[in-house]
């Protein structure tokens, strides 16, 4: 038997005196039918953190990509430098924005189920992520968002039907029915096109704002991904472009924990945090409670004051948790511990959010029954509106010839003949 | 001016046109390029305009996207053609496919700069012709001139355009024109009829090939440094062939090809890429879809060989003199 490592290292003959290496493959604490923990988790208190100055340098505030930033604790107060003191409008916005988010996710995930649709994302206790960020940003600041970012168009009042017909695909959809469901695109909201390669956006989100800011312009750019693809060359190239020219852009690592069956181990977990990344660009990071939106929007805010006076690039990552499966594809129960989401230890965005009105006297469960009631009933109403437009597979759709329209500015030569030579073939087989 | 000087001075004139225009890349700003191509112009339109990037591939075409999607025209350069691998994601996933995605909402308006193709003994590294990996991705256009004069028509023409752009440029003919022969002394491009390129503004539409040289014994189809190449084996055998510069794969300029080989009746397919799935295979399928009844003999290619580029064999994989010469023999024979 040949040894090609030539160290004598084949197992069962005589090697060298040296243990035998190993390799390490990552495993998440539970499988299905095992109980979850998470003990080990590191929460410190909510009004721990410290908060550095916007502008001041990364490496005098490395701490933060360890640490986490939290406003509300255990008994629902704010608490903290973090603290964003919004007054009751704001915070009540905040809470009916998650609450219709996760009525429409409920309500497009049936609609899937009952075959009106091919695919579906829900975000359920990742509210706060997106609608945290969107309500700290400018309007006209510009997203670049990854597919569980739905938050952000609602955060930005665009309409429910607009998106229901991109999620249907029917006549009604701007798009042109050519992007799987829910990868929308909405300039008018400062929401970039959505693309199903992984953390593409992120060097583009960096382009956008390095032209802001070579254009004088005051607007910023900021863009999400998660955990699992923070392991594409992406993101990576977009932290070297983002520090090299201190690009104003927030940069937003979703940590959700898991990455279709994937648990975050496999993007690097296991050694370090998703905010640690900043540390090696040299850039600041912040580590946040994805779940507890006070914290989420003062951090954003933080990290938008810091991008506007030219003090540079901000990662942040959310610590949350995907509550449901990656898609309607996906069936969580075959990798996880059905547990986990009940035990996590963050809780519910909502229900926080929730507590923390009732503490303060500006919201009570009845108010909040009806309006769960209120936004199912928009839902449903939105829904019935797209459908008058069609759904999926029900003929309703664009013309065929559009297919070949956009592909280029202008339709050359040969897409011409290719399209005139679908419709020819269809009218010769009498359809 | 030589082929630099004319891709130099197209985007000289379109940055002082459109201030919108930005060039960026490795080594591109202080330093002008590593072949002089942006010489000047950092100088000339300030670091916001024209600045080095990272050494990352990727990220400098994701950038792009970016800025092209916020309102710039950037006109990125890749180093070299072999090192666009790591860009490939963001060209044909992203670039090529957002206005389209979007149904118009965004765009991503960019020229990618690129030299490619071999005879400089750059090895497997610095040789290759990926062309044919682009025309394969809707959405993307790609424009290879063959002479300064066109070098700067074109450039321009596809800096102004609003898809995103390939802009191959064949180093083996920066500095003058090659006739394949690599053992005599190179030639300059100085008082050659196409190195008159007017200082000013001129544009060479996208899908518009050139007639090289008028025949009526043969049509040879090539871009890039192989017109050269066809050029001087054409002259030595003293044939009446009628050379086709392609200037632009997408979009094709199909009718003139199609009137061409109506005309001769023969057809040889010349390029530097590998052989299977080259864009010459496409060539040669919509020759034969057009043109069947009008062949008088098999349509031949002389390519690249599926092999990686080679160092020391490298005029022997080459698409030389001496292969062309034996391809249009056997065409003419029949």
């Amino acid at each position: 038997m040949s040894d090609p490592t030539g160290s004598g290292g084949i197992e069962g003959q005589p090697g060298r005196n040296l243990p035998p290496l190993r390799l390490h493959v990552p495993e998440p604490p539970a499988r299905p039918g095992e109980s979850a923990d998470f003990t080990h988790f590191d929460i410190p208190a909510a009004d721990a953190a410290p908060r550095p100055d916007e502008a001041a340098q990364p490496d005098a505030m490395r701490d933060m990509a360890y640490g986490l930033i939290r406003v509300l604790d255990e008994d629902g107060a704010a608490v903290g430098a973090w603290n964003p003191k919004l007054p009751p409008e704001t915070l009540l916005r905040m809470l009916r924005t998650m609450a219709l988010t996760r009525a429409f996710d409920a309500r497009m995930f049936r609609a899937q189920r009952q075959g009106k649709t091919s695919f579906y994302m829900k975000s359920t206790g990742e509210e706060a992520v997106s609608i945290g960020a969107a309500l700290a940003l400018s309007r006209d600041d510009m997203c670049f968002p990854s597919y569980r970012q739905q938050g952000i168009l609602l955060a930005r009042d665009w309409p429910l039907v607009d998106m229901m017909n991109q999620i249907y695909s029917n006549k009604g959809d701007r798009l042109k029915g050519r992007q799987l469901p829910i990868m929308y695109s909405a300039r008018d909201a400062g929401f970039f096109s959505i693309s199903g390669n992984l953390t593409t956006q992120y060097p583009q989100a960096v382009g956008w704002a390095m032209a802001s800011a070579a254009r004088g312009d005051t607007r910023i750019a900021a863009t999400w991904c998660g955990e699992g693809s923070t392991a594409e060359g992406d993101f990576h190239s977009a932290c070297t472009f983002a520090s090299v020219y201190r690009a104003p852009v927030i940069m937003n690592v979703v940590n959700n924990q898991w990455a279709i069956s994937s648990f975050s181990g496999f993007a690097g977990a296991e050694s370090t945090t998703f905010a640690a990344r900043a540390v090696g660009y040299g850039i600041a990071g912040l580590r946040v409670d994805g779940n507890d939106i006070l914290a989420v929007y003062a951090a954003t805010r933080w990290a938008a004051d810091r991008a506007r006076s030219n003090a540079g690039p901000t990662l942040i990552e959310h610590f949350t948790y995907r509550v449901e499966g990656h898609s309607t594809s996906d069936d969580p129960t075959a990798y996880r511990s059905a547990e986990e989401s009940s035990l996590w230890p963050l809780g519910d965005p909502i229900a926080r959010l929730k507590a923390h009105c009732i503490g303060l006297g500006i919201w009570d469960e009845d108010r909040h029954a009806a309006m769960d009631k209120e936004l199912a009933e928009l839902v449903r109403d939105a829904a019935r509106e797209a459908e008058k437009n069609g759904i999926l597979g029900h003929g309703l759709h664009h013309p065929m010839e559009s297919m070949f329209e956009d592909v280029f500015e202008e339709m050359p030569r040969h897409l011409k003949e290719q399209q005139q030579q679908m419709l020819d073939e269809w009218k010769a087989a009498g359809l | 001016m030589n082929m630099i000087q004319a891709i130099n001075s197209a985007m000289d004139v379109m940055m002082e046109r459109d201030p919108t225009v930005v060039v960026m890349g490795e080594d591109v700003g202080f330093f002008g390029g590593v072949f002089r191509a942006t010489a000047g112009l950092q100088a000339k339109y300030g670091k916001n305009r024209v600045f080095d990037t990272p050494i990352t591939e990727c990220g400098i075409i994701g950038v792009a996207v970016g800025m092209g999607a916020y309102g710039l025209r950037p006109v990125p350069e890749i180093q070299f053609a072999d090192y666009i691998y790591p860009a490939l994601d963001q060209l044909v996933s992203e670039a090529a496919r957002l206005r389209y995605r979007s149904a118009g909402e965004f765009i991503a308006p960019m020229t990618v700069r690129s030299p490619f193709g071999g005879g400089i003994f750059g090895g497997q590294t610095h040789s290759q012709s990926p062309e044919g990996i682009f025309t394969h991705c809707s959405g993307i256009k790609t424009v290879i001139p063959s002479t300064p004069y066109d070098a700067k028509g074109l450039l321009i023409a596809a800096i102004e355009d609003n898809d995103p752009t390939l802009f191959f440029e064949p180093k083996r003919i920066y500095n003058g024109p090659f006739d394949g022969h690599y053992d005599t002394p190179a030639t300059s491009w100085a008082g050659h009829a196409d190195a008159q390129v007017p200082t000013g503004y001129y544009r060479i539409p996208l899908g518009k090939a050139r007639i090289a040289r008028a025949g009526d014994a043969l049509t040879v189809l090539c871009y890039g440094t192989m017109v050269h190449v066809v050029e001087n084996v054409v002259a030595t055998l003293g044939i009446d062939a009628e050379i086709v510069d392609l200037r632009s794969l997408v979009p094709l300029d199909i009718d003139t090809i199609e009137a061409s080989v109506k005309k001769t009746g023969r057809c040889l397919i010349v390029h530097e890429a590998t052989r299977t799935s080259g864009f010459g295979a496409e060539l040669l399928a919509q020759v034969q879809e057009r043109c069947f009844y009008h062949l008088e003999a098999p349509i031949e290619r002389v390519t690249g060989f599926d092999t990686p580029y080679p160092h020391s064999l490298e005029w022997a994989y080459f698409p030389g003199p001496v292969r062309i010469r034996e391809a249009i023999n056997k065409i003419m024979k029949d």
